[in-house]
């Protein structure tokens, strides 16, 4: 069973500045900053998993990171440090920075790899994001880190691990699609189901490439199973939606920011604010509700260990 | 007899080449003119990361042809404001008909991942009463 310890958690908001603590599910949204107050409820449930994205390995701009280097490890230093271990932990896309080489295209996967390696939990989920493999159609992504979607359970949690990335044209494709609805149809319509995707499955903003061109169809066929979650990554920033009962969450990048939604007339990655080192970075903690549908997550700033 | 056989391959090459660059010249042709018929034709070309030119002016009911060309890989265009969206191969003409039918101005982007800088490949096409 894995609880965050309180310490930890009081550690945490000690070193980097806000946590916030989320309760997304179906009844309420409960937000906790910069304080502790509170921040005892943790939860005490049996399964959680850490989320943590886009770390684009490879990006080297110090003007927007200056620890571009450093930032993946300390996370992982960070996790390492933690008294109870998250039963897996995922990576929800563009793990490395996209490059036209392909040989330096893999010689990052293979850095990456490594570091990820530095990882004392060993049960590491991967999938690819387009700048992982929008360029090879996910050809170096599957020689380093294994197959683009596929399905894995733990407890009584059902995963779906969805590949809309591979494909240059933001799609699924018809192919992976007719597989999703194979492995949806072996489930309860009551079961806990989650997907991960790179991108969103909805349309957030497709003018940025926040969107899915074929998404639509997958929640036709999530549609009616009554306990399906979405967790995604490629936006750079938490953000949480519904598609009738079905929630989806956008976690936070673990290199720089993006600005929010439409929100500048381009979509360019905000500069390291020196004043709040890693602001907008970071990753998740995720702990299904045992008794009602929902998620429970727990957004994690770096700091140093 | 060897001479005889010679001049008709030469021929035979000849006309060969003919029927195959007439249509790739006429359409050349018709690519880089600044009228199609009655219609303006613009030339819109893609390239890692950028649109030339990235803002275009239209009249709104007038229609246009836009004329794109990829000088290196496959990009795509996707301007939802005027009802646009195609994929960009180099090498392919791809010309597309357009009205405008909205005043204002409306986003473009490419909308296959062409590598790092694909985010910020983007322009305008501003609609004008």
């Amino acid at each position: 069973m894995y609880e965050m310890d309180r310490r930890d958690f009081i550690k945490l908001i000690g070193m980097g500045g806000a946590v916030i603590v989320m309760e997304t599910g179906i009844t309420e949204i409960v937000m906790e900053m910069g304080s502790s107050a509170g921040a005892a409820t943790m939860p005490q449930e049996t399964l959680t998993f850490i989320q943590l994205s886009d770390t684009h390995w490879g990006f080297n701009d110090p003007k927007i990171n200056p620890d571009f280097a450093g930032t993946l490890k300390k996370a992982i230093a960070q996790i390492n440090s933690m008294k109870s271990q998250p039963d897996f932990i995922i990576f929800s896309g563009d793990v490395t920075h996209s490059t036209d080489d392909p040989k330096e295209r893999r010689r990052r996967m293979a850095e990456a790899r490594d570091i990820i390696a530095g990882l004392n939990l060993k049960n590491v989920k991967m999938m690819p994001g387009e700048h992982d493999a929008g360029l090879d159609n996910g050809e170096a992504f599957q020689e380093c880190f294994g197959k683009t979607h596929y399905t894995f359970k733990y407890k009584d949690v059902n995963f779906i691990v969805v590949d809309n990335a591979s494909d240059s044209t933001s799609s699924i494709g018809d192919t992976q699609l007719e597989w999703l609805s194979a492995e949806m149809g072996k489930l309860e319509k009551e079961s806990k189901i989650v997907i991960f995707t790179h991108r969103p499955l909805f349309e957030l903003y497709p003018q940025w490439d926040w969107w899915t061109r074929d998404g639509a169809k997958a929640i036709d066929i999530l549609m009616p199973y009554k306990n399906v979650a979405v967790f995604y990554g490629h936006i750079h920033q938490e953000h949480h939606h519904m598609t009738g009962h079905i929630w989806h969450h956008a976690a936070k990048g673990m290199l720089f920011p993006l600005p929010a939604p439409g929100s500048l007339p381009k979509r360019v990655q905000l500069p390291w604010d020196s004043a709040h080192p890693y602001r907008g970075v970071g990753y998740r903690s995720v702990v299904p509700k045992t008794d009602e549908y929902g998620y429970t997550l727990t957004e994690i700033p770096i700091a140093e260990v | 007899m060897k001479k005889n056989l010679l001049a008709i391959g030469g021929i035979a090459i000849a006309i060969a080449l003919t029927l195959v660059a007439a249509p790739l010249l006429s359409q050349r042709l018709a690519a880089g003119s600044e009228t199609q018929g009655s219609e303006q034709v613009i030339k819109i070309t893609a390239k890692m990361f950028e649109f030339t030119p990235s803002k275009i002016k239209l009249k709104k009911g007038v229609a246009v042809i836009l004329d794109f060309v990829s000088l290196d890989r496959h990009h795509g265009f996707d301007c939802s404001g005027i009802g646009i969206r195609t994929d960009i191969w180099p090498g392919q003409v791809n010309k597309q008909r357009v009205v405008p039918q909205k005043a204002g101005t409306h986003e473009f982007h490419c909308d296959r991942f062409c590598g790092d800088g694909h985010e910020g490949m983007s322009g305008e096409i501003i609609v004008e009463e």
